[in-house]
């Protein structure tokens, strides 16, 4: 190499090369969002929180009553599947709890997708739906249940009314903000090419406010989850929610945590689904 | 049929601050069925404006357009627009979004696909039709966007700068391609730029515009393309000097216009 082809290569930005030891960024989009995959440094910190729990309780820093050992945990998970825990075995628990969390889901989908798309096409759909909507949004779903048990009993109906409230909202509020992230120009170009307006609904703004609908899915199926012990608080025997509040009343933190941790796995598991249909359906996402 | 005319047409904008703003003034404009009308001025001088009226995006303050003998009152089949920004749907694949308005109209899935793939290849997209449009580089989706517009098989076709964003091999091609396809099929054409040679080689007519408010400074009826369309040599036609000639001279009077304009928001 000539002394100038050396100078050449000193003089030229660093950052475009990605030697190992330079740290900086390649390009911009490098930076933000990170493209990165970040699994391998998420399964380092469950093992390294699963490892402090177990230090934790094995030198007994915190007293067993506080916080059971993962073994044992472990443990009533397993007899949990063979033997009944109260009413139910854990199976038996996990199932109503999720027929009651996934009813509510699909009613609200069916029922919040075409409201919020309402209130992103239509002015009276707004001026209707905005009120009402923004009205129970920020309440929590504790205060309002028993006005719930008292309109619809005790039975499935009012519990199911309770979380379909709570993935309502956020679903409603995605697929309105949806409609509004249809770019004018495609709007336009639709018109020109001789849309009527239901044919605009079906083939351009429906389609388009498909990611933020997704996202509204994910985050509503979230609350779901976030308030099924509230409804399960009434008149359930059965439920995976029952189960931990009837564990807490007789200090049974070991079934407490275990319930917690199965509530956690499944609420975790049909986010990743989620995150699936997300991938399949709208693979545009943030290209275009 | 496909005869465009503009009488008396002005659009005003109101300001955020309180007060209007005349985007157009008084254009009076006709575009006989077959012509070829580009519109040249700066940017800010209302020629994107003037499309959207005839597309029927933008309801004029005062005036009319005429469409084939008919008010334009809304955006429609007849009037088919290529974007600036391509507007293509990602959803879609590449000869969905071309066979996009013939899907809105009705026509058989087999037909449409057959009608895509020949509006592909007359833009030198052959071979992409099952492609997902966000692969594709922004001069083949602008490409699509064109492609999408003929498919409809509008009366009058409106161009807002469509080859802006293409690269200047590409760009050439372009302006070729679309005055073969203009004179094969004869419809009629309304065309923005603000490249003084591309306005000069497609046009029959180019009308300058001027800025604050929008209006129509000078006419001039041009025929470099039909000129390229007997010889096929681009290259002749834009090195005439009857060409470059009258090139500078459009040019110095946009220029001109432009800083009038400049000096009149001063």
């Amino acid at each position: 190499m000539s002394g100038e082809e050396a100078a050449a290569r000193r003089s030229r930005p660093r950052a475009a090369s990605a030697s190992p030891t330079d740290r900086r960024p390649a390009a911009a989009r490098n930076v933000f969002p990170d493209p990165r995959s970040a699994v391998a440094i998420s399964i380092a910190t469950t093992i390294a929180l699963l490892l402090l729990w177990w230090a934790a309780t094995e030198w007994r820093w915190i007293g067993p009553l506080f916080l059971p050992a993962p073994g044992v945990v472990f443990d009533r998970l397993v007899e949990g599947l063979a033997r009944p825990i109260g009413d139910a075995t854990l199976v038996g628990h996990a199932a109503l709890s999720l027929f009651r969390v996934l009813s509510a889901f699909v009613l609200a989908c069916l029922t919040a997708v075409p409201a919020g798309i309402a209130m992103g096409v239509s002015r009276v759909a707004r001026g209707l739906l905005d009120p009402p909507i923004e009205f129970y949004r920020p309440l929590p779903p504790l205060a309002y249940l028993p006005l719930v048990v008292i309109w619809f009993g005790i039975d499935e109906a009012a519990k199911i009314v309770l979380i379909y409230l709570a993935c309502f909202a956020p679903l409603a509020l995605a697929a309105r903000a949806g409609v509004r992230s249809v770019a004018p120009e495609q709007v336009n170009a639709a018109l020109s090419l001789g849309a009527t307006r239901a044919q605009l609904l079906r083939h351009v703004i429906l389609p388009a406010a498909l990611p933020e609908i997704l996202t509204g899915m994910r985050i509503g199926l979230g609350f779901g989850w976030t308030t099924l012990v509230a409804a399960e608080m009434v008149a359930a025997n059965v439920g995976l929610g029952q189960m931990v509040l009837n564990a807490s009343n007789f200090l049974r933190t070991d079934l407490v945590v275990m319930g917690i941790v199965v509530i956690a796995a499944f609420a975790y598991a049909f986010d990743l689904l989620m995150r699936l249909a997300e991938r399949r359906l709208v693979p545009w996402k943030g290209r275009m | 049929m496909g005869a465009v005319s503009i009488q008396g047409l002005s659009v005003s904008f109101p300001l955020p601050g309180g007060g209007w703003i005349d985007a157009l003034s008084g254009i009076d404009l006709a575009i006989p069925e077959g012509g070829f009308c580009v519109a040249l001025g700066a940017s800010g001088c209302g020629k994107t404006t003037l499309l959207n009226c005839i597309a029927g995006f933008i309801a004029p303050s005062s005036g009319r357009i005429l469409v084939a003998g008919r008010e334009v009152s809304a955006p429609g089949a007849d009037r088919g627009v290529v974007f600036q920004k391509h507007a293509l749907l990602p959803w879609l694949s590449v000869w969905e979004n071309v066979a996009f308005g013939p899907l809105l109209a009705g026509m058989k899935r087999a037909e449409r696909r057959r009608l895509a793939e020949e509006k592909l290849a007359l833009v030198g997209l052959a071979g992409f039709a099952d492609r997902p449009v966000w692969t594709l580089s922004g001069g083949q989706q602008q490409r699509v966007g064109i492609a999408r517009a003929l498919a409809a098989d509008p009366q009058v076709l409106l161009m807002d700068e469509p080859f802006a964003a293409l690269d200047a091999l590409t760009r050439e091609a372009m302006q070729e391609h679309l005055l073969e396809v203009w004179a094969a099929s004869g419809k009629t054409v309304f065309f923005i730029t603000h490249g003084v040679e591309e306005a000069l080689f497609l046009a029959t007519e180019v009308v300058v515009m001027s800025p604050r408010p929008g209006r129509i400074v000078r006419r001039l009826p041009v025929s470099f393309g039909r000129r390229y369309l007997e010889t096929r040599n681009a290259r002749a036609v834009k090195s005439d000097p009857a060409f470059i000639a009258l090139r500078e001279e459009v040019l110095a009077e946009v220029r001109a216009s432009a800083r009038d304009g400049a000096g009149a928001l001063a």
